[in-house]
């Protein structure tokens, strides 16, 4: 198993990038110039990463499917990113960020990796406002901060509810800064579909210009993975329509190891689903638990008679309502991590206590927060008597000014108006926290193929806390990635242009081809839609919130029916030569399928509950997530062989040296 | 809901396209206008006819892939929202809708509802960035501090979206909105000060390079605007156009 090698640094936690940093061998300029990197994926990860690469002088391509970098799904965070400045003195430190991060994390992740996002943490912050990024400020002029879940500080830097939005406008101003210069040429509107290795190496691509249909070959001295996370799997998520796993896959394929699959996160606060004909879900940001109290009838009459309209929320009084994340985790409330906040709203739908039409959903409510903010605001504006339509009519500004974005969208979705009555929220799919195994330098498996964001494995363990996803993005992007690529590519300093007409560039090119003919070949009867939503619901029904080893199971096999079933059946209509976003789905739908199946069996095979990944068997008496740290405390990476559900699992087991590993409790 | 669309179609930029009449049944009210697209589309595919082709990507309003030009609006009948947010509620059984893309002649159309608004990407390439390196050697965030107003309105800016609304609203389709709202939104902040003259020139030079025309005021990009950007970043950009013209 020497390929499982994590290359951590040795010495003290709080030395090892630092030391990293001075071991590792640097490019002199000179050479950089003659160096190649591809970028696939333009977010956080890629485009922060890619602009920070041609600033430092290597020639840079970039890919996205989209018609433009800034259109990545980093673009839809909402809330904030972390980063352990301590600007509010509440005492924040590099190793608190560290600490809540391994925790929220379940002890899943690597302690070097976590400590060394921790300590970048803060230069993001002076990075981003150097580059113009508008965050949200106090009336003195400093940054402001807001709490997420699962930590007792305020280190949440943020912008309204559009956060991502922001982060990825900077990382794309920086990009095209470097476009201007010619040092980045993007490919905008391209999927990779294949990676190219020569000797061992990864050194180039197979694209498709998804506009002409055109095939393309591209090398470099370099690869890097930044395609974001494969929460669509489940057909309906927080994730954008297009947001897909196909180049994780194919490197994966092509020898990248996939590390914990299972580990998904699902998030306690989106709109609920209202049809058959949806097709995304909308993520109402955790930010919102920082104002918004969470609750179902305790009366099971009274959710009936909400459901049924018969009552109203607002006709239930206080002691006829169950605040149960304030019940069950007084000292976290309604901020526990996100794991943790779904299960307990299924929990509570599960025992019929749910609130809209389908019974899944809970409320969220803002009527106290805009209660104490319009009296905190009464008070500041001199009126220390205020009536209660002043309390509320200032309590609601206060509201808008925070989270106005969020509630207009919210509005026009459900038509009902947020400020009035409270949301109706339910989980839903959102973020991976498994991907692509990668050591220490950011590295998978195979050498010279990186993988950064999202993609990757690496930092988030078996539950991500809120705000840290933009946190990860940038970290690798500008920090961490452009020092360790510069230690392999020391070593091709005089290797030169890799050359596109060698039997490697050949033999990808024609199998991307053989793929694709068959697909709009296949002349079949179905839609992909079809199938994306067929495996969307055995994903959600059996490898969901809650699994168990009998559904697992079942789901392997009902996954690996279904992908006999779309390679026979699927209707692909247009052809190859032309836009086809038919093809194109087609192509993401087909790795979904073999994920799916890689997926579920992760998930049975991890015999233990543990952040996202709750099995039923696994659970104490009060029905929290129950660990298993003598057999699981370990990374399972995947080696693929040809089938997806037989798969050889490599064990990276994981050492904690700085933290004592204990049972995660947020009562 | 059943209603009747008239759709663009147009297999690529080479050839001419037409308005198609499709049939619709069995809409419902909270589905958003591109889930009805959906429901075509699945219709088309079954009965063995290409579907429509259209942007779209994170259907929650933010990522500024979706367009269409809905009954002659950008983004349709509501306010304040893109076409993935616009809901069939704001449409009456029976209603016949036009479907067509974005229309300007920097926007040429790829296929059907799909238009190329790379133009866009190089006015920002232009200038639309502060010169800092990325490589982590600023200086701490907080010795910059920011005006709260100023630090406000510079993000009301920054929430362009550049999905092209207010290009395909003007009569001019001029690209003044989009371009005003990077230009204000450093203009407001001490760190794009520095770089204010040659970015106000240089952008805007690209904007006339690439086909946009002419503001004549009439304010439809305001209005059309899902984001809300105000026609007072176009009052800004002309006084920072001008500062940096008399500088030379």
């Amino acid at each position: 198993m020497s390929k499982l090698d994590s290359k951590i640094p040795k010495g003290p936690l709080a030395d090892k990038w630092t030391k990293h940093k001075n071991d590792i061998n640097l490019v002199n300029p000179a050479n950089k110039r003659n160096i190649d990197v591809i970028m696939v994926g333009t977010g956080l990860a890629g485009g922060s990463a890619a602009a920070t690469l041609a600033e430092l002088g290597y020639n840079v391509k970039t890919f996205c499917y989209q018609d433009s970098p800034r259109r990545a799904h980093s673009i839809a965070a909402q809330g904030g990113i972390n980063a352990a400045k301590n600007y509010q003195g509440d005492g924040d430190s590099n190793y608190r960020l560290f600490y809540d991060t391994i925790k929220g994390g379940d002890y899943r992740s690597r302690e070097a990796n976590v400590y060394r996002l921790a300590e970048v943490s803060a230069n993001i912050i002076d990075q981003c406002v150097a580059q113009g990024v508008p965050f949200a400020r106090e009336y003195g002029g400093y940054l402001d901060n807001r709490s997420f879940g699962g930590v007792l500080v305020s280190r949440t830097f943020y912008a309204k509810g559009q956060t991502g939005q922001q982060l990825l406008l900077g990382a794309y101003s920086a990009m095209n800064r470097q476009i201007n210069r010619g040092k980045i040429t993007p490919y905008n509107r391209h999927e990779m579909l294949d990676l190219v290795i020569v000797d061992g190496k990864a050194r180039g691509i197979i694209a498709r210009d998804l506009v002409t249909g055109e095939i393309e070959r591209h090398s470099a001295h370099a690869v890097v993975i930044a395609s974001g996370g494969y929460g669509n799997v489940f057909f309906l998520s927080t994730n954008a329509m297009g947001s897909n796993v196909t180049a994780s896959w194919k490197i994966h394929k092509r020898g990248a190891y996939f590390a914990n699959p299972c580990y998904t996160q699902i998030h306690p606060t989106c709109i609920p689903v209202s049809g058959d004909h949806q097709s995304k879900l909308t993520l109402m940001s955790e930010s919102l638990r920082n104002d918004g109290r969470i609750w179902v009838p305790k009366k099971k009459e009274d959710a009936e008679a909400i459901r049924q309209g018969k009552k109203k929320p607002n006709d239930l009084s206080a002691e006829e309502r169950d605040y149960y994340l304030e019940r069950r985790y007084p000292s976290f409330g309604n901020l526990v991590p996100r794991d943790v906040a779904s299960r307990a709203a299924k929990e509570r739908c599960d025992a019929g206590f749910g609130v809209n039409k389908t019974g899944q959903a809970v409320f969220l409510d803002f009527a106290s927060a805009i209660e104490r903010y319009g009296k905190e605001q009464a008070a500041i504006h001199g009126n220390h008597n205020p009536s209660k339509e002043d309390v509320t009519k200032l309590g609601k500004q206060v509201i808008e000014n925070k989270y106005g974005n969020l509630f207009q969208m919210y509005e026009k979705i459900v038509d009902e108006n947020p400020y009035e009555t409270p949301m109706m929220i339910y989980p839903a799919v959102h973020y991976t926290m498994g991907g692509v195994w990668v050591d220490y330098n950011l590295q998978s498996t195979i050498p010279g193929c990186y993988v950064t964001g999202e993609a990757n494995f690496s930092d988030h363990g078996a539950n991500r806390l809120g705000a840290s996803a933009l946190m990860q993005g940038l970290a690798d992007g500008y920090f961490v990635l452009p020092y360790t690529i510069g230690d392999y590519l020391s070593k091709d300093i005089k290797t030169g242009k890799i050359p596109t007409d060698t039997k490697e560039f050949d033999e990808a090119e024609n199998k991307v081809r053989e793929l694709l003919e068959k697909l709009v070949n296949n002349k079949g009867t179905h839609s992909v839609d079809h199938f994306h939503k067929k495996l969307g619901h055995i994903m959600w029904n059996k490898c969901g919130m809650a699994r168990n080893a009998e559904d697992l199971k079942s789901a392997m096999a009902e996954i690996r029916d279904l992908r006999e079933e779309f390679w026979r059946d699927v209707k692909v209509p247009g052809g190859m030569n032309e836009m086809n976003a038919e093809l194109e789905k087609a192509t993401r739908v087909a790795d979904f399928l073999e994920l799916g199946e890689l997926f579920a069996k992760d998930a049975l095979h991890r015999n233990e509950s543990c952040g996202g990944h709750f099995r039923e068997e696994y659970q104490t008496e009060e029905g929290e997530a129950l660990r298993d740290d003598e057999n699981f405390m370990y990374v399972a990476a995947w080696e693929y062989t040809g089938d997806p559900g037989n798969e050889v699992l490599h064990k990276e087991e994981l050492e904690y040296e700085n933290i004592e590993v204990k049972s995660r409790s947020y009562k | 809901m059943k209603l009747t669309l008239k759709i663009w179609r147009q297999k690529n930029s080479q050839t001419k396209g037409e308005l198609k009449t499709y049939p619709i049944d069995g809409v419902e009210g909270d589905m958003s206008f591109l889930e009805m697209l959906d429901v075509l589309n699945e219709g088309l595919i079954n009965k063995g006819e290409e579907p429509v082709v259209f942007d779209h990507d994170c259907r929650e309003g933010i990522c500024g892939s979706c367009s269409l030009q809905i009954n002659g609006e950008p983004h349709g009948p509501d306010r304040l929202v893109t076409t993935c947010q616009l809901h069939m509620r704001m449409f009456n059984d029976g209603d016949t809708i036009v479907i067509e893309p974005f229309r300007a002649k920097a926007f040429p159309v790829i296929k059907d509802l799909v238009v190329d608004r790379s133009a866009f990407d190089r006015i920002q390439q232009a200038g639309g960035y502060i010169s800092v390196n990325t490589s982590g050697n600023t200086i701490d965030a907080n010795t910059i501090p920011v005006n709260k107003h100023d630090a406000d309105e510079s993000f009301n800016a920054a929430t362009c979206i550049g999905c092209g609304a207010c290009v395909a609203a003007c009569k001019n389709a001029s690209a003044m909105l989009f371009t005003s709202a990077k230009v204000s939104q450093f203009a407001l902040l001490p760190q794009g000060r520095i770089e204010a003259t040659e970015r106000v020139l240089n952008m805007v030079a690209q904007m006339d390079k690439e086909g946009f025309g002419n503001c004549s005021n009439t304010g439809a990009c305001e209005i059309e605007c899902p984001k809300g950007i105000s026609l007072e970043n176009i009052a800004r950009m002309n006084r920072e156009y001008l500062s940096a013209s008399l500088k030379g």
